[in-house]
C-alpha cells in the first residue's frame, strides 16, 4: 500500500494548482457576484485538456486516470467550487455515460468532441418531482417510426446554459416503474428544435456555475442518439452518479482545504490580545483537527478513485467519500468564517463564498441521506 | 528545423532564503522550477515549430532530480529530452558547463539552439554565449522577439535604451529573455505523454569523445567562488520637498559632497 502520488500525478497536481492560482483565483469573486461563468476561462481549460482527463487517447481524451481527475477537482475547487462542478458534471456525469455505454460509433461521434475540448456536456435526470426519488420522473419519449419524440422538463441541469450536449433520461415505458422504464438519449442542446434552456436558477452557492431548467417540447431524437439499451437508463444514470460522487468528494476536499488555507493565512497576520490569533492554542488545536479531517476525506476520495481505476466495485467507497468529505467541507468552512470573525463574514474574503458553496456538496449527485442508503445497502444488514 | 533548447532547473527564488552564517542558498524545502528565461525560450521554440515544422529537443545538465524539469518541458510539448548528469560534471563553472553542453549539442545536432539569457540562481549570463563559442556558431543574446525566414533567424535584441534587429544565418544560438514569450501551461495529455517517453541520460562516458576531460568539472573550471555574501541593506534616503529646480540641484550637490561621493 502506497499513499504517495506518482511523479506523473505530482506533475498533474502542479499543473492544476498553478493554473487555478494564476487563472481561476483572480476571476472567482467576480464570477460569483455576476452569477455567470467566464467562457474564456472555460475555453482555456478545454485547451489544456481539463475536460477529458480520465478518458482514452483513442477518443481524444488525456489518457490519464480518475486519480488525476480528483487532483484537478481538488485544486480548482480550492479557489472556485463553481469551476469544480462545471468540470465534474461534464466529465463524470455526461462523458462517463457515453464512455461506458456508447457504441464505438457513438464514442467517435459524441464522446470525442466532449473529451478533446471542443464541446461541453451536461446531464438531465432530476425533475421538479423527481429528485432523490427517480420514480417521480415524468419526461417521456415515444417512438415515431425509427425516431423518438421527447416531451418533459428537467431541472437543475448543470452546464446547460452553455452546454452542447445533454444526456437526457426519459421514460420509454410507462407501464413499469421508472427504474425499468427509463432510457438515455444524447441530445444536442444547441441545434435541436423544441429544446428551451431557461435563465440561470438563482442559488445560494456555486453561483458562477450554469444551472437551468431545460424543457423538451416534441424534441425529435434519431436512433443513433439512443444511449445503451432501451429501458436501461436508470442503471446508466446510477453508474454515472457513482463516478460523479468521486468528483464531488474531491470538490468538497478542495473547498475545505481552500477555506482552511485562507484561515491559516489570515490568522498569521491578524492580531488580537497582543498576538497573532494563530499563536493561541485554541486556534492551533482547531486547525489541527480540521487538517486531520481534510486529510482523512482526501484519502477516502483517492481510495474511491483508485478503486474505479482498478475496475473494482467503487460505488459504496465513492458514497462514503462524498458523505464524509461534504460534511468536512461544511465544518471547515464554518470554522474558517468563525476564525476570521467579522472579516470572514465579509465578501472581501473568499471564505463566506466557500461556506455558501460547501452546502451543495451535501445535496447534489445524491444527498447525504442517499449516500447512507448506498453505504448501508452494501453492508448486508438484512 | 531542429531546435534544441537548453534549460536549467533552479530553486524558485521567490521562496529562497540565504543562510545568514554561510551566505549560501538554503535549498531544502524550496521548490525547483525551470529557469524563467529558459522557459520563455522553450515557448519560443514550440511556437517556431508550429510555424515552420521540425522538432524541439530539450537539454538539461544537472543532478538526477532535474528529470522533472525535462518532464515538464515534454509536457509543454517538447519532442525529446536529454539529461546530462555525471559525477564528473559536478562543480563545473560556466566554462566547464558550456564545454559539456556543447559536446552534447554536437552529438544531438541542431539548426537553432536557444538558451535562457541567464539563470536566476547564478545570474552570470555566460553559459549561452560560451556554448556558441565552443560550437563555433554565431550568437545573438538578449532576444525579445524571434522569427525564422529563409534559413535565417531574425532577432530583436534588447540593448540598454534601444533594440537591435539582427538577421543571423542558421545554425546559430540565441539567448532568450523571459519577455520573449509567455510560456504555455503543461497540458493534461502532455503530462501523460511526458511520462510515457524516455529521457535520455548521458553521463561522462557518453560525452567523453566530444570534449576535453581536462576542461570539465571542478578541476576543469577556471573560476572558483571564494565567498558569497548577502547585499547590505542601504540606509533610507532623504526626501527634500518644496524646492525649486535650482535649489534642488544645489541641495543634491551638497549631499553628494558631504558623503564624499563627488
Amino acid at each position: 500500500m502506497d499513499f504517495q502520488l506518482s511523479k506523473m500525478h505530482l506533475l498533474q497536481q502542479e499543473l492544476f494548482r498553478k493554473f487555478a492560482e494564476t487563472e481561476i483565483r483572480p476571476l472567482a469573486k467576480e464570477m460569483d457576484e455576476k452569477e455567470e461563468y467566464d467562457l474564456d476561462l472555460l475555453a482555456k481549460m478545454q485547451r489544456y485538456g481539463f475536460f477529458g482527463i480520465p478518458y482514452s487517447r483513442q477518443y481524444g481524451g488525456a489518457g490519464a486516470d480518475t486519480l488525476a481527475y480528483t487532483l484537478c477537482m481538488e485544486e480548482v475547487s480550492k479557489v472556485d467550487a463553481s469551476t469544480g462542478i462545471t468540470i465534474s458534471v461534464h466529465t463524470s456525469l455526461c462523458c462517463s455515460c457515453i464512455n461506458n455505454y456508447g457504441t464505438e460509433e457513438q464514442k467517435q461521434k459524441f464522446l470525442r468532441p466532449l473529451v478533446d475540448g471542443s464541446q461541453i456536456g451536461s446531464f438531465g435526470l432530476t425533475e421538479t418531482n423527481a429528485g432523490s426519488d427517480v420514480q417521480g420522473a415524468q419526461t417521456v419519449a415515444v417512438k415515431d417510426g425509427e425516431d423518438w419524440i421527447l416531451n418533459g422538463s428537467k431541472i437543475f441541469t448543470t452546464n446547460s446554459g452553455f452546454a452542447d450536449v445533454c444526456i437526457v433520461f426519459a421514460l420509454t415505458d410507462r407501464t413499469v416503474p421508472a427504474a425499468k422504464g427509463l432510457t438515455a438519449f444524447i441530445v444536442d442542446l444547441k441545434h435541436t428544435p423544441g429544446v428551451t434552456v431557461s435563465e440561470n436558477i438563482e442559488r445560494m452557492g456555486i453561483r458562477a456555475a450554469s444551472n437551468c431548467i431545460v424543457t423538451y417540447d416534441n424534441v425529435r431524437v434519431t436512433p443513433d442518439r439512443v444511449l445503451g439499451p432501451v429501458g436501461k437508463g436508470f442503471k446508466i444514470a446510477m453508474g454515472a452518479l457513482d463516478c460523479g460522487r468521486i468528483g464531488i468528494a474531491a470538490q468538497a476536499v478542495g473547498i475545505a482545504q481552500g477555506a482552511l488555507n485562507e484561515a491559516i493565512k489570515y490568522g498569521k497576520e491578524r492580531k488580537q490580545f497582543g498576538k497573532p490569533i494563530n499563536s493561541f492554542q485554541n486556534t492551533q488545536f482547531k486547525m489541527a483537527e480540521m487538517q486531520t479531517k481534510i486529510d482523512a476525506a482526501r484519502l477516502m476520495t483517492w481510495r474511491a478513485a483508485i478503486a474505479e481505476d482498478q475496475h473494482q466495485n467503487f460505488g459504496p467507497l465513492a458514497a462514503m467519500a462524498k458523505l464524509f468529505a461534504s460534511d468536512v467541507a461544511n465544518e471547515v468552512c464554518r470554522f474558517a468564517v468563525q476564525a476570521m470573525g467579522g472579516y470572514g463574514y465579509c465578501r472581501e474574503y473568499p471564505v463566506e463564498r466557500m461556506l455558501r458553496d460547501a452546502k451543495i456538496t451535501e445535496i447534489y449527485e445524491g444527498t447525504s441521506e442517499v449516500m447512507k442508503m448506498v453505504i448501508s445497502g452494501s453492508m448486508k444488514l438484512k | 528545423m531542429k531546435i534544441v533548447v537548453c534549460i536549467k532547473q533552479v530553486p524558485d527564488t521567490a521562496e529562497v532564503k540565504l543562510d545568514p552564517k554561510t551566505n549560501t542558498l538554503i535549498r531544502e524545502g524550496v521548490p525547483s522550477i525551470i529557469n524563467h528565461d529558459d522557459k520563455a525560450g522553450l515557448e519560443a521554440a514550440l511556437r517556431l515549430r508550429e510555424q515552420v515544422g521540425g522538432t524541439v529537443t530539450v537539454v538539461c545538465m544537472g543532478p538526477p532530480q532535474a528529470d522533472v524539469a525535462l518532464r515538464e518541458a515534454l509536457a509543454m510539448g517538447a519532442d525529446e529530452a536529454y539529461l546530462l548528469s555525471a559525477r564528473e560534471f559536478g562543480g563545473s563553472d560556466t566554462y566547464a558547463t558550456a564545454t559539456i553542453i556543447a559536446a552534447a549539442l554536437k552529438k544531438i545536432g541542431f539548426d537553432l539552439v536557444i538558451t535562457g539569457r541567464q539563470a536566476i540562481d547564478g545570474d552570470t549570463a555566460q553559459v549561452g554565449p560560451q556554448i556558441a563559442e565552443q560550437l563555433g556558431v554565431p550568437q545573438v543574446s538578449y532576444a525579445e522577439e524571434l522569427s525564422v525566414a529563409d534559413g535565417s533567424v531574425v532577432v530583436k535584441r534588447q540593448f540598454e535604451d534601444q533594440a537591435h534587429l539582427l538577421k543571423v544565418q542558421l545554425p546559430c544560438l540565441v539567448t532568450a529573455l523571459s519577455e520573449l514569450d509567455e510560456p504555455r501551461y503543461m497540458s493534461t495529455w502532455g503530462i501523460v505523454d511526458a511520462y510515457g517517453k524516455d529521457v535520455t541520460v548521458w553521463g561522462f562516458e557518453d560525452l567523453k569523445d566530444a570534449l576535453n576531460p581536462e576542461w570539465i568539472g571542478l578541476k576543469g573550471s577556471p573560476t572558483n567562488v571564494f565567498m558569497s555574501f548577502g547585499k547590505q541593506a542601504k540606509a533610507a534616503g532623504a526626501v527634500l520637498k518644496g524646492l525649486s529646480a535650482d535649489e534642488a540641484v544645489a541641495a543634491i550637490m551638497d549631499k553628494l559632497i558631504q558623503r564624499h561621493i563627488i
